[in-house]
């Protein structure tokens, strides 16, 4: 299959060979599960069931609350312990309403959601609710609501169903475990999805380093003519859904614009399986698999983990953290967030945990830049981030704007080659943060002048009617009155005359 | 362990830091360097270190001022590159005072006056240079033809001290002009170029640096080496050099064909003076170069023109350094004007049209 070039990227230190041998276990079912309702992209979901209540595995915790947003189901049963509010996986530590769910050992299933034996004569909004149902949301890391984007079909002409196996991160092994492991539910769901999303075709993209991975695949996939497997070259970041859609087709997706414009929906290998599991059986997202790893980490591991799992029980299942640790990562090292703590919980968008040591982060403090313009030369999107990074510094958010921070994807290339250790993507994190909130405020400034001025327009046309009635009831008055000085007149001038 | 969130990802990092490109180039300009130091002998020695250890106690000084820290700013080798080619710009039995002048100007007014590593305008070391080629023309015009170490002729330590130390020492007798200076001259004179031409080293004597110039003009294969090899270790591209040298061929070659009475041809005008380390050593300074390749094509371009411009009409036979300083007063102009295409946008910045739109 012809591929095309993409832009820029590195070669980062890989390290998968840590754990790329090693087979998935399943994680036994921890005592207590921390369930954030707030786990994907969207509105946090909302509660269906009340502290104290007894709960089998499978069964809905809260369901999805808006047009984006996914529904959260019990990893177990057991009871709820509280719903209460606790530190989110996410680097800000703030608060979140997470259910407490106290395991009873017992691991027993509810009465599971019908299975669809036939999903290809099903309809697609069928399949869609399934998987809304099932509260998947995209595995690779995104956490979109999948429901939403297998919604896409209805809008959008399309072509291709790429499944995204690049997994270009450093460390992570998930995708490749999964892929290896689990080939037939992958090319199954990624069927499914296809039907779902009206796609005639489907394209697993893999990158060449995952040799075992594409070669079963392409085994399962032999018996499917629409399902082609294709390796892709190992390039960070092959695995950025507009980047793989270009390697893959040829096709640019224009800026601001959704890669379905161009006829190509990307999913997430581990969401196909995710998928096939909700139609095929009627399970809902009960866990996924993490690849714990890291310089850091005692016996690094890939791992089936219920999700609501606290982040230090799976490392103490793989032997701890060494104290070398310099950084707890949820995801891989490029786009990866530092963890606030180790008591938050696995979520659905958890493809990872590395604990890395200072030789693996290789951090120091920054110098100055001596504008070598490597960003330049590695950034896939073709921005140009010393430039961006000099006017977000003497905080000229719009003259960044103009030249392109909203089009940074946030790879991280920039940062990784800066040989003088500038934190680029931090820079322009904060700008796209700050951009976003000025426009809130903009929009919201706007939309409050707008009432304002509505509610001036109605006080003055008020006050001009009142004037009216006011100037109209004068003018009857004074109509009135010298009406009534025009009778009473002869009367004056007769008592006058009188 | 403590958990410290101070920062986005990515939590990984590349091998390279600054003064690993740094001493990379360093690497780069030893073969050449050597090469010159033996070529000129033991004044030529003097002058070298004279100038690096200028330009570190400049740039010490310069710091402490400000309130780094100099070890640090000496570390990083960005001054080492600057005294290096500094160095290697001057004429190698210059008297040590002009190569003192013309470290003060380089890295205290040229670097650290616009805000020290990354910030100024100007290639430090081509201001150094100018500045003392204007101000002392007959010291920085008097080459000599190599005398090279451990054969008859080569200064002994005496003499060789003499020649950069001594008071009053003159070149007068044993000075010869450098090729282009030589052919400026005649032309001057009335003698055309297809004549005076002959007079110079042959192609191959200035190919392996037997003529005179400066310490860095004079060794052509192994500056084309360190440059290779930079472009190998991915610190230049070749967009600078590679614009730079074609665009001074062609103006040379074209010229040469219009009017062979007054112009040299392109091989002349690529061999002699700094051309080659010009183009890969010096118009490729990051700090003073533009960032992206359209740039610095243009750049390039403009670098050699300008070069083959004041080479052939300006009083000065030789016109690297001016070229490289001109250019790098537009290079935030190319900056703004030559970017990348983003990703999904056409080259104006608007979004690309979607596919049935039009």
């Amino acid at each position: 299959m012809k591929l095309f070039p993409i832009l820029g990227g590195i070669h980062p230190e890989y390290r998968k060979e840590l754990t790329s041998e090693k087979a998935i276990v399943a994680l036994p079912v921890p005592k207590t599960l921390y369930l954030p309702l707030q786990q994907h992209m969207g509105a946090p979901a909302s509660t269906t069931v009340n502290a104290g209540d007894l709960v089998k595995k499978g069964q809905l915790l809260a369901k999805a609350q808006g047009a984006i947003s996914a529904a959260v189901h019990a990893p177990t049963s057991g009871r709820i312990a509280a719903i209460t509010e606790m530190t989110a996986p996410h680097p800000s530590g703030l608060p979140t309403l997470t259910i407490m769910l106290d395991s009873d050992g017992k691991d027993e299933w509810a009465e599971p959601m019908p299975a669809i034996n036939d999903p290809f004569a099903a309809a697609p909004a069928e399949i869609k609710a399934r998987v809304a149902e099932a509260g998947i949301v995209g595995m690779g890391g995104a956490t979109f609501p999948s429901a939403v984007k297998l919604g896409l079909g209805g809008q959008h002409k399309l072509e291709i169903l790429l499944l995204n196996g690049a997994e270009c991160e450093p460390y992570l092994t998930c995708d490749d475990r999964v892929m290896r492991e689990h080939a037939a539910e992958v090319v199954d769901g990624a069927r499914i999805m296809a039907h779902a999303l009206g796609a005639p075709k489907v394209i697993i993209a893999v990158e060449d380093n995952k040799p075992q991975a594409i070669e079963t695949l392409r085994a399962v996939a032999a018996s499917q003519p629409n399902v082609d497997v294709v390796g892709v070259p190992v390039q960070y970041p092959m695995g950025a859904e507009r980047h793989l859609t270009q390697a893959v087709t040829g096709r640019e997706t224009p800026a601001r614009k959704l890669t379905a414009d161009v006829g190509v929906v990307v999913h997430n290998v581990a969401t196909a399986r995710a998928v096939h599991q909700a139609v095929r059986l009627g399970r809902p997202l009960l866990s996924r698999v993490v690849t714990v790893s890291g310089g850091a980490v005692a016996e690094p591991k890939n791992i089936e983990v219920p999700l609501g799992t606290r982040v230090s029980e799976l490392l103490d299942f793989c032997g701890g953290v060494s104290k070398e640790a310099k950084r707890i990562i949820s995801g891989g090292p490029m786009m990866g967030q530092p963890l606030p703590s180790l008591d938050v919980a696995v979520v659905k968008g958890t493809s990872g945990i590395l604990a890395l040591t200072q030789r693996e982060t290789n951090e120091h403090a920054s110098s100055p830049c001596i504008r070598c313009g490597s960003c330049v030369t590695y950034c896939p999107c073709g921005l140009v981030p010393v430039e961006m990074a000099a006017y977000i510094r003497n905080d000229k958010l719009d003259l960044a704007a103009k030249i392109g921070v909203q089009d940074c994807v946030s790879c991280g290339s920039c940062s990784y080659i800066c040989p003088s250790h500038i934190p680029l993507v931090h820079y322009f994190n904060y700008a796209k943060g700050k951009i976003a909130a000025l426009d809130r405020e903009r929009r919201k400034n706007e939309q409050t002048k707008a009432l304002v001025e509505a509610h001036n327009a109605r006080l003055e046309r008020q006050a001009q009617a009142k004037r009216e009635a006011a100037a109209k009831a004068k003018a009857a008055k004074e109509a009135a009155e010298a009406a009534a000085a025009a009778q009473a007149q002869p009367n004056s001038a007769g008592g006058a005359n009188a | 362990m403590s958990i410290v969130i101070d920062k986005s990802g990515p939590f990984t990092h590349g091998p390279n830091n600054v003064s690993r490109t740094m001493f990379t180039v360093l690497a780069a300009l030893a073969p050449a360097t050597l090469y010159n130091l033996w070529l000129f002998g033991l004044p030529a020695i003097f002058l070298f270190i004279v100038t690096m250890a200028a330009c570190a106690v400049c740039e010490a000084a310069c710091v402490r001022i400000g309130g780094g820290n100099p070890d640090r700013a000496l570390g990083d080798g960005s001054v080492a590159i600057t005294g290096w080619l500094l160095a290697l710009s001057l004429p190698p039995w210059a008297p040590w005072w002009v190569a003192v002048v013309a470290s003060v100007f380089a890295v205290c007014l040229a670097k650290h006056a616009f805000g020290g590593l990354g910030q100024n305008v100007f290639n430090p070391a081509m201001v150094g240079r100018v500045v003392v080629l204007v101000s002392f023309p007959l010291q920085m015009t008097s080459f000599v033809t190599p005398k090279p170490l451990f054969t008859p002729g080569s200064p002994s330590l005496a003499e060789a001290f003499n020649i950069t130390f001594g008071r009053g020492f003159s070149l007068d007798g044993i000075s010869t002009a450098s090729p282009l200076g030589f052919i400026k001259t005649e032309l001057s004179k009335g003698n055309p170029v297809s004549q005076s031409i002959a007079s110079v080293p042959s192609i191959g004597d200035m190919m392996i640096g037997f003529h005179p110039g400066s310490m860095g003009e004079t060794a052509v294969p192994l500056i084309l080496l360190g440059g290779l090899f930079l472009m190998w270790r991915k610190i230049i591209s070749w967009h600078i050099p590679v614009s730079m040298l074609a665009t001074l061929f062609l103006m040379g070659t074209l010229f040469n064909a219009l009017d062979p009475a007054r112009h040299a041809g392109g091989m002349f005008h690529l061999l002699s003076g700094a051309s080659f380390l010009g183009a890969f050593f010096i118009a490729t300074d990051y700090v003073t170069s533009p960032v992206s390749k359209s740039a610095q094509l243009a750049f390039g371009i403009g670098i050699g023109l300008l070069t083959w411009i004041i080479r052939t009409y300006a009083g000065y036979p030789e016109g690297v350094a001016f070229a490289v300083l001109l250019m790098n007063a537009l290079t935030p102009i190319l900056d703004q004007h030559f970017r990348p295409r983003v990703f999904g946008r056409t080259r104006k910045g608007e979004p690309l049209p979607v596919r049935g739109d039009k």
